[in-house]
């Protein structure tokens, strides 16, 4: 359990400052709370509720409506097996069984030595290249029980360290964007013209 | 000489509104108002339309679909949600198709795909807008044959309130109340698709003073309320409409009984005053009513404790008591805990017998001459330019006016400025909230007003000033001379007492006013002084709620002869010689003065208990007693006789004739002195000034005995600055030396960062240590040391 750390609420206050309401930053935030500790700590929601001005409560309603935070810890590496239609067809129940047993464990599950995380995922976007895995949201193309063993004992070994950060995190919270390069987005209220498209016509 | 403003709109424009729509709903004109809902328009119409989201208290969500209907549209009828659709010029709109009727049946079936059949054990079954509208709009099957959704039931989300997800059917009510009416969003919808569930944040519960309400509003049994839970079933339930008087706002409410015990109270809209809503105090502290401590019979003095005796003899002694008391000995204190009847009663009894000594508020309020200012109303004040708060944190000791102003300035309709001593549940709706060191007011004001932005907002429209006693260790006259400062600025603004006991501006209006200006502290003083033969406490406790314990303990310690008129035997009542029993809430028919000063009738439900009366009926029998026969004998004949005495008050104000929203009465008082406010030596550094204000929940009576409220309070403690708890030495939550001139207690300190530097804030008549010890009347302000132990 914990709150942000001093450099990460130095960074959250930055993200804050992009958003004409400080709310609109809790879902960056998040992802930044997970990035931390690898899932999001009740803590971690309670001081992001401190930093935007919500309660923990809404924080957490609106945490919990995205699957990819995570309010229980998961390992090191967490792996999506796509189980939707063309993976399916291509072999990925027959991965999911694999990797639950070379893994010893069940899908949604979590190895004993805290490295790896089973969940069963919907399309990836990959079709033409099913069956396909995502490693912390890293892509694996056509896998094969062999490569996906690979894959394991690479992992384990370290050997991917370079390319796939432990629990990774799919959102870009990591990048400093200098307030003079914002796209300094103006309140809702504030607007008082049409959009730019609209050349000047009423709207609908 | 008297003027009774029924509150009546303006009489109809004999022209067209310019914002009237006129529209047709099932073949019938409608005049419907611009931006107005159809369901709202309907509803005014008497075509009932079925719904569960939709509040008409609360933004429309279009969360159940249940509200279908159809409209005329360019490309023929199509279906609208009609809590979301608002009205326009010429629409069609039909509720009874065979279109709408398969749509509404088809939200019924879906909606209790999922909703457990348990009526029967269901707190809610009978008066379940769910049973009711599957009966009356549902399909009557369900093609549903799978296994319904499963959660753990009930679950507890507060110390009052249950949930019980399976039969939650995510309207978004309570979570919007929550948000938008409380201002306490501390549910939420979590999870998502078939999981989603209304829940707290773990290990953070629904502590909302306002969380009944949800209880209230839930359409189905999902949420039920602790103190009532398996306790009845509706169809036995029997209701009279009443205004609660727990505080001065006057909520109307229905109070509920069954086999002659109170067993809940609800909330009833009343749109000048309540809207509906109710605090969980006011709901809750029924239970106090049916508590089995309640005193049953009078009871005599005898050694150190009491034995019970008779009414004619206990009336008796107190009349001969009264009769043989030098000239001018004799005080009352008390009354505002009453109805009007009570008061008037009381009044007209000391009148007669020639007692001036009274007071309806024991030093914790402010001078009676508040309501000699121009006054406010609650409705007034919402709608002002400008609301200016010289007075206590409105959420913790009039909760609903919080409501209401909290809604006015969430929806930009007023604009609040606040001058406090601390941060209060109102700041963060202020436009200028400026932190005053208590006895500090009237420099702030004036320095505010110097301002030119200030000084164009208040120019810009109506100013109401809520004043109230905001720390009971500040003199009333800051505050007073403070809401003079702001009449000198803004000379046309009004004033909204807000002063806190149920019936207190009743009791004043009403002849419990101080007379040549002894009030209860000097009545007080008078007693220790050995100048009070007969103190009569008339529903008051000066033990626990004058500022100055040395001064209550002196003063019931030197009144010779001591007669507590009360529900419960209080800390002060075990002081007195004979204790009456009083009829309670619930238990005596009358009418209340609400902090506006309008009077609204409130009822007798149950029997009194045991051989208790209402309190002006002891008055009448002592008037006899003392041969000032008054000649009533009913309630109608109180009121009669108080047509007759009191202006303002007539035909339209008695408990027969006040309807829901009853009629503010302005009796003329006495016009007011300006006030200065006292001088001030200037605080110590090495010292703190003391804020001792009201939390909702105290050790008042009917919260302490009422189970379900009385394990809320906080407790005592002291609250500073984090620096500032830093520079005393210890550590959060450690127990400190609080002292002064007066007194020393040791109290658990706590540290808040919106509490100003130098500032102690410590709430008032909490269980545990009593600041009250260090607190002295006629201090200007309470400063004090803070040690480490």
């Amino acid at each position: 359990m914990a709150r942000l750390t001093e450099e990460n609420v130095r960074l959250a206050r930055e993200i804050i400052g992009r958003y004409p309401k400080p709310r609109s930053a809790t879902i960056p935030l998040l992802h930044l709370a997970q990035e931390q500790d690898g899932y999001v700590t009740n803590d971690a929601m309670a001081h992001i509720g401190e930093l935007v001005g919500a309660t923990s409560a809404e924080v957490y309603g609106t945490a919990s409506f995205y699957e990819m935070f995570k309010f229980e810890p998961v390992g090191k590496y967490l792996i999506n097996i796509c189980g939707t239609m063309s993976c399916a067809l291509m072999g990925g129940e027959e991965l999911m069984h694999h990797a639950e047993s070379r893994l010893g464990i069940h899908m949604g599950g979590t190895t004993p030595d805290g490295l790896f995380t089973l969940e069963k995922a919907e399309c990836q976007a990959a079709c033409t290249e099913a069956p396909c895995l995502q490693v912390n949201y890293r892509y694996r193309f056509r896998v094969t029980s062999e490569n996906f063993d690979t894959l394991i004992d690479q992992l384990q070994a370290g050997e991917l360290n370079d390319e796939i950060p432990a629990h990774g995190t799919v959102a870009s919270v990591r990048q400093h964007i200098p307030a003079e390069r914002g796209v300094g987005a103006v309140a809702p209220e504030d607007v008082t013209e049409g959009p730019a498209w609209l050349d000047g016509k009423a709207a609908l | 000489m008297t003027s009774i403003d029924t509150n009546a709109e303006s009489a109809e424009m004999p022209e067209r509104d310019p914002n009237a729509v006129s529209i047709t709903i099932n073949g019938r004109t409608v005049e419907a108002t611009k931006g107005e809902l159809i369901i709202a328009a309907a509803d005014r119409a008497d075509e009932f339309i079925p719904r569960f989201c939709y509040h008409p208290r609360m933004s429309p969500v279009g969360m159940c679909r249940q509200c279908l209907v159809e409209v005329e549209g360019p490309r023929g009828p199509m279906m609208v949600v009609s809590c979301m659709t608002p009205v326009a010029e010429g629409q069609i709109v039909r509720t009874e198709t065979p279109q709408v009727k398969r749509a509404q049946e088809g939200i019924i079936e879906l909606l209790l795909a999922n909703h457990p059949l348990d009526c029967p054990v269901c707190d809610k079954g009978g008066e379940c807008p769910l049973q009711d509208q599957a009966f009356s709009h549902g399909a009557g099957e369900s093609r549903f044959v799978e296994e319904k959704r499963h959660y753990e039931k009930p679950i507890a989300i507060s110390e009052l309130v249950f949930l019980d997800r399976e039969r939650c059917i995510l309207c978004d009510r309570c979570t919007r109340f929550a948000d938008e009416v409380a201002g306490d969003p501390l549910i939420s919808f979590t999870q998502r698709g078939n999981n989603t569930q209304v829940m707290t944040f773990p290990d953070e519960p629904f502590a909302s003073y306002f969380s009944g309400n949800v209880v209230q509003i839930c359409p189905v049994g999902a949420l039920t309320a602790q103190p009532y839970r398996f306790k009845a079933r509706p169809w036995d339930l029997e209701q009279r409409e009443s205004t609660c008087t727990t505080c001065s706002v006057g909520c109307r409410t229905v109070v509920q009984s069954s086999r002659d015990e109170i067993l809940r109270y609800q909330g009833v809209d009343s749109d000048p005053v309540n809207w509906g809503w109710l605090c969980d105090r006011g709901r809750f502290n029924f239970q106090s009513v049916n508590s089995e401590n309640r005193l049953e019979s009078p009871q005599v003095k005898s050694g150190d404790s009491f034995e019970t005796t008779t009414w004619s003899a206990a009336l008796d002694t107190i009349s001969r008591t009264i009769r043989h008391a030098a000239p001018g000995s004799v005080a009352i204190l008390g009354g505002a805990r009453g109805t009007n009847e009570d008061a008037f009663m009381w009044a007209q009894l000391a009148d007669a017998a020639g007692i001036t000594m009274r007071d309806a508020q024991l030093d914790d309020g402010l001078p009676a001459s508040i309501f000699a200012y121009p006054q406010a109303t609650i409705d007034s004040a919402a709608k002002a330019a400008t609301v200016i708060l010289l007075a206590p944190d409105l959420k913790e000791e009039l909760p609903v006016l919080h409501i209401r102003l909290r809604d006015a300035a969430e929806k930009k309709k007023i604009r609040i400025i606040e001058v406090s001593a601390r941060e209060t549940g109102l700041t963060k709706h202020a436009w200028r909230s400026v932190r005053a060191e208590s006895g500090t007011a009237v420099t702030a004001v004036q320095q505010l007003f110097a301002d030119s932005a200030v000084a164009a907002q208040l120019a810009s429209g109506p100013v109401v000033v809520v004043a109230g006693r905001a720390n009971l260790a500040e003199a009333a006259e800051h505050t007073m001379a403070a809401v003079d400062a702001v009449i000198a600025g803004a000379p046309s603004a009004t004033v909204l007492p807000a002063l806190r006991r149920g019936n207190v501006r009743g009791a004043l209006s009403l002849g419990l006013a101080p007379q040549n200006g002894k009030d209860a502290a000097a009545i007080l003083e008078a007693a220790a002084n050995g100048q009070v033969d007969c103190l009569i406490l008339l529903g008051a406790d000066p033990m626990n709620d004058v500022a100055d314990a040395d001064l209550a303990r002196r003063g019931l310690a030197g009144a010779k002869f001591v007669v507590a008129i009360d529900t419960f035997l209080t800390q002060s009542a075990a002081h007195a010689d004979i204790v009456l029993p009083a009829a309670a809430y619930g238990e005596k028919d009358g009418t209340t003065m609400n902090l506006e000063g309008r009077v609204t009738n409130v009822v007798q439900k149950i029997t009194p208990r045991g051989t208790s009366r209402a309190d002006w009926m002891i008055a009448a029998e002592l008037g006899f007693l003392l041969g000032h026969d008054s000649g009533v004998t009913t309630i109608a004949d109180v009121q009669k006789l108080m047509g007759k005495k009191v202006p303002g008050f007539g035909t339209t104000t008695t408990s027969v004739a006040v309807k829901r929203d009853g009629v503010v009465v302005t009796i003329p008082t006495p016009t007011r002195t300006p006030f200065v406010a006292p001088s001030l030596t200037p605080r110590n550094s090495y010292e703190f000034r003391v804020d001792v204000s009201r939390k909702l929940y105290d050790r008042a009576v009917g919260t302490i005995t009422s189970p379900a409220l009385a394990g809320l309070s906080v407790g005592a403690s002291i609250t500073i600055h984090p620096l500032d708890l830093e520079r005393v030495g210890a550590g959060e939550g450690a127990n400190v030396r609080v002292s002064n001139s007066h007194s020393s207690i040791v109290l658990p300190v706590r540290s808040d960062e919106k509490v100003p530097r130098g500032t102690a804030v410590v709430p008032f008549n909490q269980p545990g240590a009593d600041i009250r010890e260090l607190v002295r009347h006629g201090d200007s302000v309470v400063d004090v040391r803070i040690e480490s132990m």
